[in-house]
């Protein structure tokens, strides 16, 4: 194989190949190749994307902990903070679903673990293709499997989260993971390699040839020939994934560790340049010393093995005993296998020899591409569109049915159900509504979490889709009642090296931008991931945002559930409904047209903030936004999650045509139920946000406008999907 | 009063029974899974989770750990003993209760709330209860599917040992069988999860009756 070949098939570019002869002065060796490789990699370097995200606000009244780090941290109260991180494992999903899904929980539970936190809450935010095909049902499947398999196992609850059918995402699905871990402000570590001659111990499972240069496959595309890389997917072990929690909080609470990393993309080699090039330190590796579980590894690859369930740690030589007697408790591998050095380059060595010496900040320095942003035709087409030329349907209590039965829009309780989202008992808003709750013990304080990103608008209209995305955010955590403060994005995008793919990368991110200044929320911690592309294209541009709230009294909250007969039922928010890029005109019409609202998120703050008060006070308990399906959808998801199984009738405000006011879509909006003695202070506490009173709850039935009258138990059995089991072929267009 | 929590590696709802206990008045202990010491408990609870990471099935490694030993011991003896989901699947494989827990009959892990029936009062655990007292329980589990032979299903119905029926049957169970106890009723294994129902902001404290009654029934007979 000549040296290009050799390159290239690291994924290295011709131009990266002659910058790292440039700084090493010198050819380097094959494991040195595979070090640049993977810390080059666009899963470790950001290349592509570093220049963009330097738009994103980062700094906050509560923000402990912003990017650059394992992940955000931000301040509760009583001296809590809360650790949290999304990131993606798209293409291991899509070769391997089941440990693509359960190594991607994994990981980023470890992301917060090396924080010092306890974790304690997953969502997982997740895309497939068309149920009507297998390879898309199988992925689902194993998909959701795999988060259960794993999540269950370790004993972290999966309380939230998203999942959606669409085209663009058959055969690179997105498999997007997010937790949240809770610690003591006091008791935050940090990954920063420190003081000449401490010791890097390496804990946890023992290293083995699994998932070998992953870093550098998931930063290319998926082919046919993808499938052959089943073996760069790593495999999970929850149950050493829990003893490497324990194991860890144990030795943190003996204050036995100087800082902290979890091995991750590109193992060994990327946690210690990222520890070495924090602290302007070098690192010394022995592989020899690495416990390993097959013999005849090389060192290259004993250094860049992603077996999972590992951390390195850097620690005071005088506390090495005790770390190992820790370690031998919870039955984990533990051995010293190199130490902090004052030279400044991560030097692997085997018994001693040296095998490869890089200097830190090379490896942690990839270099930056900025391209040209160019606007595509496809949106141009896609602006064409008329809405006169959509026809009216005849029966709208059957497209209501329909809708609701969507695969989109039905329930997610066949996929909840597998997830434990009760252990732990802090659970106090579990799945089902507009975000997660869950209370701190000891304390009135808690906290929400939720994922959202519509990758349709974000299509249709980048910009105004990333804003939407954070608006939408803002809006479920202000929903449940809790105070939206910080969050963490996953950016799925396409090949960046395509104009199109670029176009959508740079104006989500400058849309999600824009809407973190205006709502007061920054970007504390993120992941990317490019190259979400198949022989027929790119995925949606989907940016997945997963924000984080905190309740002063988590005893006050909300959900969307109708909970008595006879409130009122108001609507909060400039409702101006549009059919453009509207889940009603993709599943009744087939069509996927048009420009979505663009938010107003000055009047998003403002309904949000309104509702948020009202719940804190204890005036409200029963709220829920408005998203896909409109108002009709809306109304019927609170009479659906009613425990009580309470309808209502509301009449539709004036103004748009009748479809579009009942399915249309409106950012900015959200439904409440009062109780009629209680909505006098209600409306002190909604100010100057738009509202009105459109109806009430009662009966059995949901009435809508004089259009849509339908018993409860007939939409329930609409609403009420198995998702896995086979689909019959969708019924066409109901219109 | 003293409660023992048993740890194994891969439990994890150790900490949530440890809060229940508390809440309900007792002392918690945990008990390490690789110390031979119940630590003079009155009571031992032997907690959910995965121990072993459920390898080669749900409790049969958790079975031959040290701890073990004295908690055989202790249960002969007639001390309380309490096996919440991967604790019951442990005490079947230790054949402290009898039958076993297959998978779910639609193969898929199940988290949920379910309508469950006291069906006996006569246990350390379910002594505040009245019998026909329905109550709700979560439940999260891939293997709660009770079976016994014939013979055994006979005799856990004829001699009242049922202790806790379903009445939303989650997973396929015989006879709806949610809890069961041995003999001597001292040992008492649920399915359902009565520690995540332990506080009011948790939608429910229904299950803090279970603890509660351990303590009672403690009292009732110094």
């Amino acid at each position: 194989m000549s040296i290009q070949e050799t390159y290239t098939a690291l994924g290295l570019s011709d131009f990266e190949y002659d910058r790292i002869l440039e700084l090493m002065g010198r050819a380097p060796n094959y494991l040195e190749l595979s070090l640049f490789s993977v810390m080059w990699s666009e899963h470790c370097g950001y290349k592509n994307s570093r220049p963009l995200l330097r738009r994103f606000p980062n700094e906050g009244a509560r923000v402990l902990q912003g990017p650059g780090e394992n992940a955000g941290v931000v301040e509760v109260g009583d001296g809590w903070a809360l650790v949290f991180k999304m990131e993606s494992h798209n293409h291991p999903s899509a070769v391997e679903p089941y440990e693509g899904a359960a190594t991607g929980i994994g990981g980023i539970i470890r992301d917060v673990l090396a924080m010092g936190a306890r974790p304690v809450a997953l969502l997982d935010s997740l895309r497939f293709g068309p149920l009507e095909d297998e390879r898309n049902r199988y992925l689902f499947r194993e998909v959701v499997r795999g988060i259960g398999g794993y999540g269950n196992a370790i004993g972290v609850p999966t309380v939230g989260g998203e999942v959606e059918f669409v085209p663009a995402y058959s055969g690179n699905p997105l498999v997007n993971a997010m937790c949240v871990g809770l610690v003591r402000v006091d008791d935050l570590v940090r990954a920063r390699a420190v003081g000449e001659g401490n010791l890097v111990v390496l804990f946890g499972a023992k290293t083995g040839r699994d998932g070998i240069h992953g870093a550098t496959f998931a930063s290319d595309e998926l082919t046919e020939e993808s499938e052959e890389k089943r073996p760069n997917v790593q495999v999970g072990d929850p149950f050493a994934g829990k003893m490497l929690v324990e194991c860890s909080l144990s030795m943190l609470e003996r204050d036995l560790l100087v800082s902290l990393q979890d091995l991750g993309a590109a193992g060994i080699t990327s946690s210690a340049s990222e520890m070495a090039a924090k602290g302007g330190v070098g690192i010394e590796i022995d592989a020899a010393f690495v416990p390993v579980r097959e013999s005849g590894m090389e060192p290259w690859q004993i250094v860049i093995s992603e077996s999972q369930e590992r951390m390195l740690a850097i620690l005071e030589p005088e506390k090495v005993g005790e770390v190992l007697k820790v370690a031998e408790r919870f039955e984990l591998a533990a051995a010293v296998v190199g130490r902090v050095t004052g030279h400044g380059d991560l030097r692997v060595l085997y018994e001693g020899e040296v095998v490869g010496t890089v200097p830190a900040r090379y490896l942690a320095d990839a270099p930056l591409y900025e391209r040209e942003v160019v606007s595509p035709a496809y949106l141009e087409g896609n602006r064409k569109f008329d809405i006169e030329r959509v026809p009216r349907p005849e029966d709208y209590s059957s497209v209501l049915r329909a809708m609701l039965a969507h695969p989109n829009l039905c329930s997610r309780r066949p996929v909840y159900e597998q997830y434990d989202h009760e252990v732990g008992t802090d659970t106090v808003i579990p799945p089902g509504a507009d975000a997660a709750g869950m209370r701190i013990k000891g304390t009135s304080l808690g906290f929400a979490a939720t994922t959202d990103c519509r990758g349709r608008h974000c299509y249709l209209d980048p910009e105004g889709g990333g804003a939407a995305a954070v608006a939408e955010a803002y809006r479920n955590l202000s929903c449940v009642g809790a105070e939206p403060v910080a969050l963490t994005d996953c950016l799925n995008f396409g090949s960046p090296e395509k104009a199109d793919a670029y176009y959508q990368l740079a104006s989500c991110i400058e849309g999600m931008a824009e809407a973190c200044k205006t709502l007061g929320t920054p970007v504390v911690s993120g992941n990317v991931s490019l190259y979400n592309e198949t022989e027929k294209g790119a995925v949606y541009p989907t940016p997945a945002v997963g924000m984080v709230g905190v309740f002063e009294d988590v005893g006050r909250h909300a959900t969307p559930g109708i909970k008595r007969e006879g409130d009122a039922v108001v609507l909060v928010g400039d409702f101006r409904p549009f059919l453009g890029g509207s889940d009603y005109l993709e599943i009744v019409y087939g069509r996927i047209a048009g420009a979505p609202p663009a938010p107003d998120l000055a009047s998003e703050k403002e309904v949000s903030d309104a509702v948020r008060r009202a719940i804190a006070a204890g005036v409200l308990d029963t709220a829920h936004d408005l998203s896909g399906g409109g108002l009709a959808v809306a109304l019927s998801e609170m009479a659906l999650s009613s425990e009580a199984g309470i309808g209502a009738e509301v009449l539709l405000l004036p103004g748009a045509r009748q479809d579009v006011a009942l399915f249309g879509e409106a950012g900015g909006c959200i439904l409440l139920a009062v109780p009629e003695e209680r909505l006098g202070e209600l409306k002190e506490h909604l100010g100057s946000a738009p509202h009105s009173r459109i109806g009430r709850t009662g009966g059995e039935r949901l009435k809508v406008g004089g259009l849509i009258e339908a018993g409860l138990d007939e939409l329930r059995e609409a609403y009420e999907q198995d998702l896995f089991e086979p689909h019959a072929p969708e019924g066409g267009h109901l219109a | 009063m003293k409660i023992g929590i048993i740890v194994f590696p891969g439990s994890n709802c150790d900490r949530d029974a440890l809060y229940a206990v508390e809440r309900a008045g007792a002392e918690a202990i945990e008990l390490w899974h690789a110390d031979a010491d119940l630590k003079s408990v009155d009571a031992v609870v032997v907690p959910g989770g995965f121990s072993y990471g459920d390898y080669l099935r749900p409790g049969a490694i958790a079975r031959f750990s040290k701890v073990m030993g004295p908690l055989e011991a202790f249960a002969k003896e007639g001390g309380p003993v309490l096996g919440i989901c991967n604790g019951l699947q442990v005490l079947t494989e230790a054949h402290l209760l009898p039958g076993a827990l297959l998978r779910n009959t639609h193969m898929r892990f199940v988290c949920t709330r379910v309508r469950t029936r006291v069906e006996i009062r006569g246990t350390p655990w379910s002594s505040l209860f009245t019998v026909g007292e329905e109550i709700t329980l979560p439940v999260a589990h891939n293997e709660g599917n009770y079976f016994a032979d014939e013979r055994t299903l006979q005799e856990l119905e004829y001699e009242g040992r049922v202790v806790l029926r379903y009445l939303d049957n989650p997973n396929g169970s015989l006879n709806d069988i949610a809890g069961i106890c041995n003999e001597e009723r001292n040992v008492v294994g649920l399915m359902p999860h009565p520690e995540r129902v332990s506080d009011p902001i948790l939608g429910s404290d229904a299950g803090l009756k279970v603890f509660e009654s351990v303590l009672s029934f403690a009292v009732a007979t110094l």
